[in-house]
């Protein structure tokens, strides 16, 4: 076969969905490999590890971000009947949660409160630019509901999202280290934690290392967060004077 | 057949989620509603269906598969975070550490208290 053929060939193949998916799905299964022989730390996440190895896949081979998500879209579209299934482990521990709704609610409160206030007063402090701060604000919402909440108060849908990202893996990150500084044992404290902190990410993150219990109060946690979150960001943007 | 059934329940309350979501006007996606109609629906029936488990917990055992392609997003804009990263990174940290210790603390101490209460 000649070199112009090859050349056809992968033209051919790089604006087709199998290059993407196929390609996300080896992303991933290295990453976990990756990610056990760093001895599961945090700070290589098989997500953020997939991740990282696709957009150096993307750069060296010069497929554009576009292409690579009409084929990744098939795998992305699954977020939805996810999110609709978290509903089954709430259901498993409906007991629990009806018990703790008051605190659960009052916990939410206070942690929504807590992370848009220090992230735009942290954020204005430090000088960020307009957009990039209004882009912010709705960070620890899972991005579907924080593009639409960057959109409605005027920070760019996409840059939201990719924040949203960087703040599950720091909330992955942080979370483990900071409740074990702090005591806390309660699987559904350490759940419902994750959750709100950490959205989606956390909440893959409890289901995948703290057992069903803490995945079913994370996806708890991550609903009513985004739900919460939208009826009051715009107040406390709001006030901000933004 | 199982995992069909299973699958078309939730891409069934997904629909369902994204009609009420649109009719209601409300600032919340189909999905989290449809989360809350599945939910609805297996109170009603009392149990969970075995099609449905399977199907539903397969993805997510998946969970973090599924945000690979929106993360790889994260390169359109190089740019925009590029310029602020300090200020991004140092927000992201303190912040988030910050709503973690809150919820944490805030939640721990109000069940505590409940479950001591009845269980004293």
């Amino acid at each position: 076969m000649s070199l112009a053929s090859l050349d056809q060939l992968w033209v051919y193949l790089s604006g087709n969905p199998l290059v993407s998916l196929l390609a996300t799905l080896i992303a991933f299964y290295l990453a976990t490999h990756v990610n056990r022989l760093l001895g599961r730390s945090p700070f290589a996440h098989p997500v953020l590890v997939a991740i990282a190895l696709l957009i150096a896949f993307l750069l060296f081979t010069g497929i554009d971000y576009a292409t690579y998500f009409e084929g990744a879209q098939f795998i992305h579209f699954l977020l939805g009947p996810a999110t609709v299934a978290l509903a089954i482990p709430l259901f498993d521990h409906r007991e629990r949660v009806r018990r703790l709704l008051l605190p659960l609610l009052i916990a939410c409160l206070s942690g929504i409160i807590t992370a848009v206030s220090s992230t735009l007063g942290l954020a204005l402090l430090l000088g960020a630019q307009k957009p990039v701060l209004l882009s912010l604000a709705p960070r620890s919402v899972t991005s579907p509901i924080a593009m639409g909440i960057a959109e409605q108060i005027g920070g760019i849908p996409s840059l939201a999202a990719a924040l949203v990202l960087l703040t599950g893996s720091v909330g992955c990150a942080l979370g483990p280290w900071i409740l074990r500084l702090l005591r806390i044992e309660d699987p559904s404290v350490k759940g419902f934690t994750m959750g709100l902190a950490a959205h989606g990410f956390g909440t893959a993150h409890c289901f995948a290392s703290m057992g069903a219990m803490a995945g079913a109060f994370a996806g708890l946690a991550m609903g009513l967060t985004g739900m919460l979150t939208a009826f009051i960001l715009p107040l406390i943007v709001q006030l901000f004077g933004l | 057949m199982p995992l069909i059934m299973g699958m078309s329940v939730l891409l069934g309350c997904q629909f369902i989620g994204e009609l009420l979501v649109r009719a209601l006007s409300v600032p919340v996606p189909g999905p989290v509603m449809g989360m809350v109609v599945l939910l609805i629906g297996l109170m009603i029936r009392g149990r969970v269906p075995d099609a449905l488990r399977l199907a539903g917990e397969g993805l997510l055992r998946y969970l973090t598969l599924l945000f690979v392609p929106a993360g790889v997003g994260i390169m359109v804009h190089f740019g925009l975070i590029g310029a602020d990263i300090w200020v991004l990174l140092v927000t992201l940290v303190v912040s988030t550490a910050l709503t973690i210790a809150v919820t944490a603390k805030v939640l721990d101490s109000l069940a505590r208290r409940r479950s001591g209460g009845e269980e004293a």
